[in-house]
């Protein structure tokens, strides 16, 4: 009986002090996402869930170990792991391999790696430290170089091209040129023109998307990418399809949904890319209003705690880095829905922790370990 | 951002910032509820109204791919009908059974088998990949009788594109093949995807590529009512595909036979321009090659046969092989010179036979020289003294600027791929082209075989015939285009391409006589005389020789003596007077001009001028065929 009690209270020991690195409201906030996203792909896409539970496996080992390991020693790697994203990505550029009619990815013989991913974790570490090794000293001049380090990568991505992960490493980095105190003087006025630009694009839609109409220093696709967007119903074969198609998917689920597995977009296949990037529209037809609340609650959570982390964390680095990534799984949750509800362009931005993809998921996942270690390492450093 | 502050006030914005950032985020992520609820609460009904009659899928309707013709009609590609046998990899569960089981069907070959394992490692699995084209009326029987065995295999009727001129005229007309991830990634980049939903084959050489927007068509699409499994169970509406448009040559099918004919087994190309059109009338490089072999993807040793022939038959010649022009350099360099008051007509030099510079003797090929020579002589002679003087006199520059004007060293803008630029050379190619120092300085000594075609000298047979054409049409320079006019397989209307002049060359018109005069008479009293002996047209041309590098000889193993020989070129345009043809002719190996390659000159002008086919054709052709010739009368 005593051994009994011992053996119990040494395993509650143990699973204590395993589950220690993480951070309890974190930890529980990615749980519920990952549990949702896992209900949802059992009618997405049942065959995948093998491997789907593999992606989490390994996604968790990541983010243990990345909460385990303290900012100091992020702040070393940022540099070196930024340097040589930034010349694998030249590599992917000269020598990488061409699938789906982009080049993304880079053959290095034993694997094949996607460097672009990893730059969107090395571009806020880099940034981060940029500025923490100007702390104190900072002019101007600062954010030109750190808008020079964050163009670069920015750069070659969009030229592989894959618009999708370009705008979210200019976003993360611009998320860092942000906190450290970037002007509101410049942030300001190309918010504004950039709002005006848009409403002005929407209002005038019919007008400016005639075929004789030429858009001055854009090209014909990019033109037919925006129109496509304000009338969905021109390109009925091409990505209109997929707004269209999502859109249905949406509205037609209701407040309830149709139910788990259930969805008729989903199951008679006029959902395009049901398990990746339009996974929230299998979402919100099965479960409606009432799920695409329930998951926008959780983003807002996990934002929240993450930006309540970084208002607690010591150093600058760790501040900027923590707000950074923070704001950089909001970006993802946004655009992804934005896009698959038909307000935002279609660029292949995933959901997070919900749609189908390791690569993803692992990157997310060492985002949320980076966060934790902000968080748990904060009393033993600093002022 | 001005200023330095103190850390408090540094963490005091920080958190500032927080708070923005945490209010934006709140706001974007209502705005996105307010989309969710205008969705699914407002548009509901809407929408869920659209969900249950969303049984309709689209299906595209590929269009028929347009025509290739010459300009008599004769038809270089087309589409025949045929069935085919197609797998989808994910529908099968066990591939290599499967296979097998239809093997005892139809008959599949191990090049059918390969085929299908390359197809797989390139397209995504729920694609349907042909496993076996073009099945006979016995086969296409025998599976329908047994399909049911087969779940994920079908039985397609497909256009298949056809090219009934075979070898001829293989390397403008190009070839289809299946699309691959590099003609994907081409598509995509011009939001051309919907229109090649349903379309596996895409135009990769010759015309097939260059004018691939024409041909394709527009998709069109099928509305189809799917049950509740998604299987099409009737279909609803249909948008008709707009087939591709029909592209009328300039090109005379026949007359580019009797070029590959005169050429027998020998390599070379011609090309052949109608001066103030630029429409070209011939486009040949040989050997060629069967472009029906590409169509669905060529097998390994037809491909192994083709890549490493040591004749190169996939090389286009005509655009893409550079050669130094030789001799038929000198009339336009002479012409440079009386442009920019170097030399008069009537001034002439006495030739020893060879030309001292900076150490060097220059030797002409004649021995003891030619005498006494004016402008006229050193063309119809072909003298190496007179030009080797006439280019140290120009010097380097000059001659680049002015040969730069007749389009040596340019791309000519013709309208398929694969043209090369060629060399121009000048100083300033030089320091480009070269990296060390030591080699980039240019020396006088290389201007002097500058002047007799020689040199870094290289050009494309197709540049020659363009600047040929340009001098028959009294310095008017047209792009040389291949298509003459596009027409609508809808309605029948047509679109001319348009003779677009580039430029005109200010060359006084008496300088041109002098040219003119003297290339007339080259065929008549000089080396090109024997090669048009009782000719009734008046033509003007040029022969040339040039040297093989023999580095450049060097690659090859076998037949080293016969490729270590001279090229052989000619350049010509007839009637003289008022030209109606112009061209190029280059005999690889082929020794001198005036014995190899002026009399497939001959071959040609009297055929296009006289429609007069050479002794083997006629026989073979009836005389109705000798009519095709236009411009006979001139």
């Amino acid at each position: 009986m005593v051994a009994v009690t011992d053996f119990r209270f040494s395993l509650r020991k143990w699973l204590m002090s395993f589950l220690s690195p993480l951070d309890g409201p974190l930890a529980l906030i990615v749980l519920a996402i990952l549990s949702f996203s896992t209900v949802v792909m059992v009618s997405a896409s049942p065959e995948r869930l093998d491997t789907l539970a593999m992606n989490i496996g390994v996604a968790f080992v990541v983010m243990w170990t990345a909460a385990r390991i303290p900012p100091q020693r992020m702040m070393s790697v940022a540099l070196p792991l930024y340097v040589l994203g930034v010349l694998l990505l030249i590599g992917v550029a000269l020598f990488g391999d061409v699938s789906k009619g982009a080049r993304r990815w880079l053959n290095i013989g034993v694997a094949r790696i996607q460097p672009s991913e990893l730059m969107k974790i090395a571009m806020p570490l880099m940034l981060a430290w940029y500025f923490q090794s100007r702390e104190g000293m900072l002019r101007v001049r600062d954010f030109f170089v750190a808008a020079a380090l964050l163009l670069v990568p920015v750069g070659l991505i969009a030229k592989q091209p894959d618009l999708g992960t370009a705008i979210l490493v200019a976003a993360a980095g611009f998320y860092v040129l942000f906190f450290a105190g970037l002007t509101w003087r410049l942030i300001l006025p190309v918010a504004l023109v950039g709002i005006v630009g848009i409403g002005a694009i929407v209002a005038m839609g019919d007008t400016i998307c005639q075929p004789d109409v030429v858009w001055p220093g854009l090209r014909d696709y990019q033109k037919h990418r925006v129109c496509t967007l304000l009338d969905p119903t021109s390109d009925p074969l091409g990505k209109g399809f997929h707004i269209i198609q999502s859109t249905i998917a949406i509205g037609s689920g209701g407040v309830t949904g149709k139910g788990w597995g259930r969805g008729t977009q989903t199951h008679l296949d006029f959902l395009p890319e049901r398990h990746t990037d339009f996974i929230f529209a299998v979402l919100t037809e099965e479960f409606g209003l009432a799920g695409a609340l329930l998951l926008a609650v959780l983003y807002i959570l996990l934002i929240f705690r993450g930006l309540f982390i970084a208002a607690g964390a010591p150093t600058l680095f760790s501040r900027l880095l923590a707000g950074a990534l923070t704001l950089i799984f909001f970006t993802y949750a946004f655009v992804n829905m934005g896009m698959v509800s038909g307000i935002l362009p279609v660029v292949g931005v995933p959901l997070p922790f919900v749609s189908y993809g390791g690569t993803a998921l692992v990157t997310l996942c060492l985002g949320v370990g980076m966060l934790m270690s902000i968080q748990r390492h904060r009393r033993r450093v600093g002022t | 951002m001005s200023g330095i502050r103190t850390p408090e006030q540094e963490l005091a914005r920080f958190r500032n910032r927080l708070a923005v950032a945490g209010v934006v985020a709140v706001v974007c992520f209502a705005l996105l509820a307010v989309r969710f609820f205008y969705l699914q609460v407002v548009r509901y009904d809407y929408y869920s109204t659209r969900a249950e009659d969303n049984r309709i899928s689209l299906v595209p309707v590929v269009p028929n791919r347009g025509l290739i013709m010459d300009r008599n009609g004769t038809v270089l590609a087309r589409n025949y009908s045929a069935y085919t046998l197609e797998i989808t990899p994910s529908k099968v569960a066990d591939l290599d059974a499967t296979i097998e089981a239809l093997s005892q069907l139809v008959d599949i070959q191990p090049k059918d088998r390969r085929r299908l394992k390359k197809l797989m490692d390139e397209s995504k699995s729920f694609e349907s990949l042909p496993i076996r084209n073009r099945l006979s009326d016995d086969e296409v029987a025998r599976f329908i009788a047994q399909r049911y065995r087969f779940p994920g295999v079908e039985l397609k009727a497909r256009l298949f594109r056809d090219y009934p001129m075979g070898n001829l005229g293989a390397h403008l007309v190009g070839y289809i093949g299946r699309i691959n991830d590099r003609d994907l990634e081409r598509i995509e980049e011009n939001e051309d995807s919907a229109n090649y939903r349903g379309t596996d084959h895409i135009g990769k050489a010759g015309l097939e590529k260059s004018y691939e927007r024409e041909l394709h068509g527009v998709t069109g699409f099928e509305e189809v009512e799917v049950d509740s499994g998604g299987r099409a169970v009737r279909a609803l509406r249909r948008t008709n595909a707009t087939p591709g448009n029909n592209l009328i040559l300039s090109i005379d099918l026949k007359l580019q036979e009797v070029v590959e004919k005169a050429f027998g087994n020998r390599r070379g190309a011609l090309v052949a321009i109608e001066p103030g059109t630029g429409g070209i009338l011939a486009l040949v490089s040989v050997p060629t090659f069967d472009p029906n072999l590409f169509v669905d993807g060529i097998g390994a040793q037809d491909w192994d046969e083709l890549n490493n022939s040591p004749d190169h038959p996939l090389v286009n010649r005509a655009l893409n092989g550079a050669y130094p022009p030789g001799s038929t350099f000198k009339p336009f360099l002479a012409l440079a010179a009386l442009m920019s008051g170097k030399r008069t007509p009537g001034q002439a030099i006495a030739d020893p036979g060879f030309y001292d510079f900076g150490g060097h003797h220059f030797r002409d090929d004649k021995p003891g020289g030619h005498g006494m020579v004016d402008m006229y002589r050193s063309i119809v002679q072909s003298c190496d003294t007179y030009y080797y003087r006439l280019a140290n006199d120009m010097g380097i520059d000059l001659i680049a600027s002015i040969m730069g004007q007749f389009g040596f060293g340019s791309r000519t803008g013709i309208d398929i791929e694969g043209e090369s630029t060629g060399v121009l050379p000048s100083p300033e190619w030089k320091r480009k082209r070269f990296k060390r120092p030591e080699q980039q300085k240019w020396f006088g000594g290389e201007t002097i075989s500058i002047g007799i075609g020689q040199g870094y000298n290289a050009y494309t047979p197709l540049q020659l015939a363009h600047a040929t054409a340009t001098l028959a049409a009294g310095g008017v320079m047209y792009k040389p285009h291949l298509v003459k006019y596009i027409e609508s397989a809808k309605d029948g209307s047509r679109r001319v391409i348009e003779p677009q002049p580039i430029k005109t060359i200010p060359i006084k018109p008496e300088h041109l006589e002098t040219i003119r005069r003297a290339m007339v008479g080259v065929n008549k009293e000089g080396t090109g005389a024997r090669a048009f002996a009782g000719a009734p047209y008046l033509v003007a041309g040029k022969t040339g020789t040039a040297q093989v590098f023999s580095l450049k000889g060097g690659k090859y193993s076998a037949k080293i003596t016969e490729r270590l020989r001279d090229h052989a070129l000619y350049i010509a345009f007839a009637p003289a007077d008022k030209p109606t043809i112009a061209l190029a002719v280059l005999v690889e190996n082929g020794g001198f001009g005036a014995q190899s390659a002026a009399p497939i000159a001959r071959a040609v002008m009297d055929y296009y001028l006289l429609g007069k086919l050479p002794a083997g054709m006629a026989a073979e052709d009836t005389g109705a065929e000798a009519a095709t010739g236009d411009g006979g009368g001139d």
